[in-house]
């Protein structure tokens, strides 16, 4: 089996700091990490490569710097690592992201053997929109389980794998064909340590590095600047919202009085809450 | 799973284990480096100036990209009672040449930059690997280490020891003794953010140019210890630290000296309307010449601030710990050209080189020096009485010049008596011969 796990390196959002010269977000010196939901998702593909064979693949988009957070990765115990990094790609918004990553995914395929199942985690911390995994999917043709908390079982035969998928109001389990791909959620596992074989392969490993040719990737006004119509209006630091205590003038009246004052108050504020009580109460 | 062997083992990526591995890797020599830190200076603090001479030795285009604050072209004295200060002060433009002697660094860049050299010199480098033992065969050679992760016996001909000040396992394995308080400084730090235009006017600097402030006095209550404040691009680094000894006797706090070092009138302009970011603290082995453990044995070496290569005087210790790293590397690689063993005969190579070199001549001039300043009187009295005569001489107030200088004489006198001043002034003449 091959899985396919893109992670993204971001900066760590527990140390951000804001200038305090001039206000804006200090990027540099700033630890960066591997995207938290991504480590859920590579941990989940080890699991599968531990107990099915095949090997896993970790591939991203970013910087050269983003080498790092690969070789970690490598550490953990993933088998190859795949860096795609070219000039091309600054500046890309989520369209643009999931179509290098799709592309890269494709020449992934091609260079070594198609993935049964692409993981990514369910959204970054940096940009938090969960658009591209999707994206990804769409691009590859794949079947897309997102907000996944467990793959409950592959059956090989059949080709196909059934997952534990959180929603509101309880848990679905879904089955699809593969191959697919797979957003994991939070909580779900917690990261190995890699043993000391893993840290010796991960610090003599080669990081495939591909430009955006190298991928495969002919029409470069698809990626980075020129391939994202997301537009970045402005980034602020949100000012605390501060909202006035309403004063109920309550003096001179009994306690009674006063019980009845403060609801009339509350009830006048948000009328459904009083109908909702009284259905409530109408049980009893 | 094939028994890996190297050549070599540095535990530890700080200055000294930096240039151990640079050095080993540049001579083909087979190396492993581990580090506890999530990555190189992630655990390392300092306050932190490099010396250009000891890095520029291992890497002479160091200047190009490594990651530099200031180069100093200006150092303060202070010598200070609780309001006042006395200083020294010497600044020169002969400073700002093209190779600058000194620069003020951020460790943490710092470190991982020069880890970056040790990579692409061919050292593999591990990071997020605690090694918690050193495996001895029966005859006490130490043939390689154990880490905190499965399966983490590895094997070596030689294992060097740039674990810092703690000596913790060389200690664990008996080869050494865990270094005693009396040798040990703990200081703690601040970084200090500023606009760059305020630094430079309040130190009166233009572009990378820095000043250093070294400070001792009764700032350290009585303790034996200094303080300082260190000029980056847009911080200052202020500190200060004490025996750990003194710490233990006196029940002081390291962060109560520093509020109080803060709080000082000569310290308040230069820092006032900064904002703090970081706190740090760390041990600096100061016990010198006299505390110097055993450096060499069976597969093992000592290098850096393990074998307490500080030279508490001149503020230097990255300088002795990238030279000691240095040495040794050179040393292995001798042996192993010579495809000897690395017996504790062989390694003891080491220890001579470093007998012929500055790192033990320093030290060796300064060996009583420790003692010296265990005297309290030069951290509280001295600066008092330094202080009053400075006021004194300067105030105008009528007072005849003559009646001015035997009122400071008979101070001195009255504070230490004539055999107190003597004792001291032969003490200190000791320690600094």
């Amino acid at each position: 089996m091959h899985i396919v796990v893109c992670l993204k390196q971001v900066p760590d959002s527990a140390q951000i700091r804001v200038h305090p010269v001039t206000n804006t977000i200090m990027r540099q010196g700033v630890p960066t990490i591997i995207n938290p939901y991504d480590l859920f998702a590579l941990e989940q593909a080890l699991q599968l490569r531990d107990q099915h064979g095949g090997e896993v693949t970790v591939l991203t988009m970013g910087p050269p710097m983003a080498e790092d957070s690969l070789r970690k990765a490598l550490t953990f115990g993933a088998d190859r690592a795949v860096l795609l990094t070219d000039r091309f790609f600054a500046g890309s918004d989520t369209l643009a992201t999931s179509f290098a990553l799709a592309s890269a995914i494709q020449k992934i395929s091609e260079t070594w053997s198609a993935p049964d199942i692409v993981f990514t985690g369910k959204q970054t911390i940096d940009g938090d929109t969960a658009q591209v995994g999707p994206g990804v999917a769409r691009r590859l043709e794949l079947n897309q389980l997102t907000y996944v908390a467990r793959i409950s079982g592959i059956d090989f035969a059949e080709r196909s794998v059934t997952v534990e998928r959180r929603a509101e109001g309880g848990v679905q389990t879904l089955k699809t064909s593969l191959p697919c791909l797979v957003t994991m959620l939070e909580g779900t596992n917690t990261i190995r340590r890699g043993t000391m074989h893993d840290a010796l392969r991960a610090a003599r490993a080669t990081v495939v590095k591909w430009s955006a040719a190298e991928a495969g990737i002919k029409d470069l006004t698809k990626c980075g600047l020129k391939g994202s119509p997301t537009v970045v209006k402005r980034v602020f630091a949100p000012t605390p919202r501060s909202e006035r205590a309403q004063i109920v003038d309550l003096t001179g009246k009994s306690n009674e009085e006063m019980g009845e004052a403060l609801m009339a108050e509350i009830f006048a504020r948000s009328p459904s809450l009083e109908s909702a009580l009284e259905k409530m109460a109408a049980g009893y | 799973m094939i028994e890996e062997r190297f050549d070599a083992i540095v535990v530890g990526a700080g200055p000294a284990g930096n240039a151990c591995a640079l050095t080993l890797a540049q001579r083909g020599l087979k190396v492993l480096q581990l580090e506890r830190g999530e990555y190189p200076g992630s655990k390392n603090v300092q306050g932190a100036i490099l010396y250009s001479d000891a890095l520029e030795q291992l890497i002479p285009d160091f200047r190009e990209d490594a990651p530099l604050e200031r180069h100093i072209i200006e150092q303060r004295l202070w010598m200070m009672d609780d309001r006042s200060t006395t200083a020294m002060q010497y600044r020169s433009d002969d400073f700002n040449e093209e190779k600058p002697n000194r620069y003020t660094i951020i460790r943490a860049q710092f470190d991982k930059w020069f880890s970056k050299r040790v990579q692409a010199a061919g050292a593999l480098v591990i990071c997020e690997t605690t090694v918690t033992e050193l495996v001895q065969d029966d005859t006490g050679r130490v043939i390689g280490v154990r880490t905190d992760r499965v399966g983490g016996f590895i094997k070596a001909d030689v294992v060097v020891l740039a674990e810092g000040v703690n000596g913790l396992l060389g200690a664990r394995a008996g080869l050494r003794e865990v270094p005693a308080p009396k040798t040990v400084a703990l200081a703690v730090k601040e970084m200090h953010f500023l606009p760059q235009e305020t630094i430079e006017a309040r130190f009166n600097l233009k572009g990378d140019e820095g000043v250093v402030i070294e400070a001792a006095g009764t700032i350290t209550k009585g303790m034996t210890g200094t303080a300082f404040i260190y000029t980056n691009k847009e911080s200052l680094a202020v500190g200060i630290g004490c025996l750990i000894s003194d710490f233990a006797e006196t029940g002081e706090t390291p962060y109560g000296l520093l509020e109080r070092f803060k709080a000082h009138p000569s310290a308040v302009p230069l820092l006032s309307g900064s904002e703090v970011k970081e706190y740090a603290a760390h041990m600096i082995p100061e016990g010198g010449y006299r505390a110097i453990p055993k450096l060499f044995g069976d597969g093992w070496l000592v290098v850096g601030d393990a074998g307490q290569f500080v030279n508490a005087v001149h503020r230097e210790g990255s300088n002795l710990a990238m030279t000691t790293g240095r040495i040794a590397a050179e040393t292995i690689a001798q042996i192993k050209t010579r495809r000897d063993p690395m017996t504790a005969e062989n390694l003891a190579i080491y220890k001579k080189k470093l007998d012929e070199s500055f790192v033990m001549k320093d030290l060796k001039k300064y060996k009583n020096l420790p003692h010296a300043l265990e005297n309290k009187h030069l951290f509280t009295t001295y600066p008092q009485l330094l202080s009053s005569a400075m006021q004194t001489w300067f105030r105008v107030d009528g007072v005849e010049k003559k009646a001015k200088e035997n009122a400071i004489v008979k101070s001195f006198f009255s504070a230490r008596r004539f055999t107190g001043l003597v004792s001291d002034a032969f003490s200190m003449a000791r320690g600094w011969r």
